[in-house]
């Protein structure tokens, strides 16, 4: 036997397809490496606009350096943004044919909408890259502006897809066929709103943690100048917002989980049976059928889960075991979502309260510590965010319609298809990490517009460099 | 006309600009890859730098558009061809991803040893792209991708349709780019390297016309069905392409690089329209019509009100970044710079 085959014998389910573990593992792997520079895509250009036009309005020397080298870096962040964003479209025919050959029709309208905010964007980002000194300075900066406008009407499109997994509507199953097919009311769901909201303000998050973070580095080693500190502040106002209005967005769409999900918000909550008032379960873990090592507090996780200290949340034994999501997982996953998401609206309240006393943190080693780890943990929040929603609809790709199992590929291929994407994704991110913090070297040292090393001008230097 | 075809040829739309302007950013990995050493093909790698700079992400967005035009407009055949052709698509995936990643991260490259590595990579996986999605375009128009899906792994597309389909998709990309950056050349004023590119793309399109035209003869017999309706309706089509194909050889042979570039373009254009007029009206040949592909009819409205949002505001928007970047403020900029 082959490797494929011996790999999918050992994996896989008996009665599952072939295709469906490396399926899985590879969307994840692609959907997890590129939300990412997503999250830069839908929340850096409006930062961008923040300093480009402090830097033109106020005739800020700082603010317009910081809008020239976040320009580059969104030059790089963008490109492998696209690409992956493109695996992602191969992906769906070639990982679930079975959800793609059924329901396009369905849920594929909201997608031709995203294709139209992604032109924009990349039509407005080309211009903008290139656009400096080569366009009035007013001109170029409102080119910004309909990349910031894309990014929240492709996050809502996109989104849009998702929030029909979870709650499908729009088409009747008639004898086995899709029918009474409404793709309006499909990507108008009744969930696309309160989860478009949620990831939108992710995105903010997490672009607003990282950057912050980056500059909150440069100060920790020494470099205290204007340059650092705005380049502190203004993502890190956004992410101040973001991150206390993310906890009440976060909540109202958890209200709606138990609505609409209960085997999902059980397999949060770890509720293996119903209980009234159900308790908050702190960690965790599920082995056979027992509850280990979690933290219980009464009454509390009513009030989480169902806004009131005595509705119950249904447990998982009120669920067809066949029907139920792998519950370790998406507990785990969304406790850290939850608690990291917790962590840094009370972080940014603390600093922003210090501020109003007349205290400034940026001057304590503890905080700016503390500011370069918040970027890591927001991107950490929001992965576990999306693995908590993706894993708790399991085993449905479509809620209650569709299963995972017959959507995936009947491929055993797919094993060679995880392991190409496992190469180029490490190939990818250590080339861009290389040149980023390249980048970042040159600009320390004094260089600001990098040239190319091929070009005629830098061919010496390049040359002696080489040697 | 009915509801289907409309979108189809929507969607064909966007396959053909994928073809002309998408193809001619891969086209430029040609030219990159035979540029020469660092020292010598540093002025023709920085032309392609400034030249498809500007454009190549909004230009990949056509493909985004043809494949969400598709599994939306007509879902079944979509999932019957990535069922069918994963291997070619996949390869096509890789060198899309290591193009655009490896050209933004040459760009701005520290030292010309991770220049070089990454303009290997960029130049190597512009050459992947065009080929492989040509073999797929051959696959499904010589009838080899069952309306089920999962059709055969390697035959699908390793068949005479499909290597020639990938050449010339190969050879007019890199064609097209010859045209383009020969104009941008002389435009910014490198008259050296005009007359090098020009020679070179005067052979490309020696090169593309004869694997063109060769192409029918396997065609023949490997896809009657395709190659009936090609050396029939579409054959005016082949004809226009010829003779705009000879036109662009004379305008580059006499220097009219600007007018070349509209000849070379109008010579790719007709090789793609006569695929497209050939293969009409399946969507899958030989295996699913058009009005049989074709998903909810509310669906194709809504696809319709996508496109005419696609022709009001990306049409212009992209007519305003071409502008520019042919504009002569753009180009002295490059030249001072």
């Amino acid at each position: 036997m082959d490797f494929t085959g011996v790999v999918s014998q050992l994996m896989a389910a008996s009665d599952a397809p072939p295709g469906l573990l490396p399926a899985r593992e590879q969307m994840a792997l692609s959907l997890g490496w590129h939300i990412i520079l997503a999250c830069f895509g839908v929340a850096f250009p409006t930062m961008i606009y923040v300093v480009h036009r402090r830097g033109i309005v106020r005739d800020d020397p700082v603010a317009l350096g910081l809008a020239k080298r976040w320009a580059k870096i969104s030059a790089v962040l963008f490109a492998i943004g696209a690409v992956s964003g493109t695996v992602l479209s191969f992906e769906m025919g070639i990982l679930w044919p079975g959800l793609m050959g059924r329901f396009g029709d369905v849920l594929g309208l909201p997608f031709a909408f995203e294709g139209l905010s992604f032109f924009i964007e990349a039509i407005f980002l080309g211009i903008y890259l290139y656009g400096w000194d080569r366009m009035p300075a007013r001109l170029h900066l409102a080119m910004l502006i309909p990349m910031a406008a894309a990014g929240v009407f492709g996050t809502f499109f996109v989104v849009s897809v998702n929030a029909w997994m979870n709650n499908p509507t729009g088409f009747r199953i008639v004898d086995g066929e899709v029918t009474d097919v409404n793709p309006w009311q499909a990507m108008f769901n009744d969930g696309v709103w309160l989860q478009f909201a949620h990831m939108w303000v992710a995105a903010f998050m997490v672009v607003g943690f990282v950057v912050s973070g980056v500059y909150a580095a440069g100060m920790l080693r020494g470099r205290v100048d204007a340059h650092h500190r705005l380049g502190f502040t203004v993502p890190f106002v956004f992410a101040t917002v973001a991150a206390l209005v993310q906890p009440l967005i976060g909540h109202v769409l958890g209200l709606r989980v138990g609505n609409t999900q209960p085997a999902k918000l059980a397999a949060f909550e770890l509720a293996t049976t119903t209980e009234q008032p159900a308790p908050l379960r702190l960690g965790g873990v599920l082995i056979d059928g027992k509850v280990y090592g979690a933290i219980d507090i009464p009454m509390i996780g009513s009030l989480i889960a169902r806004n009131s200290f005595d509705k119950p949340v249904p447990g998982l034994d009120t669920i067809p075991v066949a029907d139920q999501p792998p519950v370790n997982i998406t507990h785990l996953a969304f406790q850290s979502m939850v608690g990291i998401g917790t962590l840094l609206a009370v972080a940014v309240v603390v600093f922003w309260l210090a501020r109003w006393r007349g205290h400034d943190l940026l001057s304590k080693r503890w905080f700016l510590r503390g500011a370069v780890i918040a970027g890591p943990l927001a991107i950490i929040a929001m992965e576990a965010g999306w693995i908590a929603t993706e894993v708790g609809r399991q085993p449905w790709i479509v809620w209650q319609v569709l299963r995972t199992s017959d959507a995936a590929s009947q491929s055993a291929g797919l094993w060679w298809s995880l392991a190409a994407a496992v190469v180029v994704y490490v190939g990818m991110t250590i080339g861009a990490t290389v040149v980023l913090r390249s980048m970042a070297r040159r600009w320390r040292a004094g260089e600001e517009d990098l040239p190319t090393p091929y070009g005629p001008r830098s061919a010496p230097v390049d040359e002696a460099a080489g040697r | 006309m009915s509801l289907a075809v409309i979108v189809a040829i929507a969607m064909f739309a966007g396959i053909l600009l994928y073809a002309l302007f998408g193809g001619a950013d891969f086209g430029s990995g040609f030219f990159d890859l035979t540029a020469g050493g660092s020292e010598r093909g540093g002025e023709l790698r920085v032309l392609i730098d400034h030249s498809i700079g500007p454009v190549w992400e909004a230009n990949h967005v056509w493909l985004i558009y043809i494949l969400v035009i598709w599994w939306t407009g007509f879902p079944e055949t979509f999932a019957a061809a990535t069922t069918t052709l994963t291997l070619p698509l996949a390869l096509a995936l890789v060198g899309i991803v290591l193009r655009g990643a490896s050209f933004a991260f040459r760009k701005y490259s520290a030292t010309l040893a991770q220049a070089r590595l990454f303009g290997a990579v960029f130049a190597g996986s512009s050459l992947i792209t065009p080929f492989f999605l040509g073999a797929a375009a051959g696959a499904v128009a010589s009838g080899r991708v069952p309306a089920q899906g999962n059709g055969d792994q390697l035959g699908s597309w390793l068949n005479p349709t499909s290597l020639f389909g990938g050449l010339i998709a190969v050879g007019t990309c890199a064609f097209l780019a010859g045209a383009f950056l020969t104009a941008d050349a002389s435009r910014s004023r490198h008259d050296a390297l005009a007359e090098v590119l020009r020679i070179r793309t005067i052979g490309v399109g020696i090169a593309t016309g004869i694997v063109v035209f060769a192409a029918l003869i396997p065609i023949r017999n490997d896809s009657p069905t395709l190659s009936d309706r090609l050396l029939g309706p579409a054959a005016p089509l082949i004809v226009i392409s010829a003779a705009a194909g000879l036109a662009t050889l004379v305008m580059l042979h006499r220097r009219s690089y600007s007018s070349a570039r509209f000849a070379a373009v109008a010579a790719v254009a007709s090789v793609v329209i006569g695929w497209g007029v050939a293969q009409y009206p399946w969507m899958l040949v030989d295996e699913v019509r058009i009005a049989d592909a074709a998903g909810a009819p509310a669906t194709l409205a809504g696809l319709l009100v996508v496109v005419a949002l696609a022709v009001v505001l990306v049409v212009p928007a992209l007519g305003y970044l071409f502008w520019l970047t042919q504009s002569d403020r753009w180009t002295d900029a490059e030249h001072a710079a």
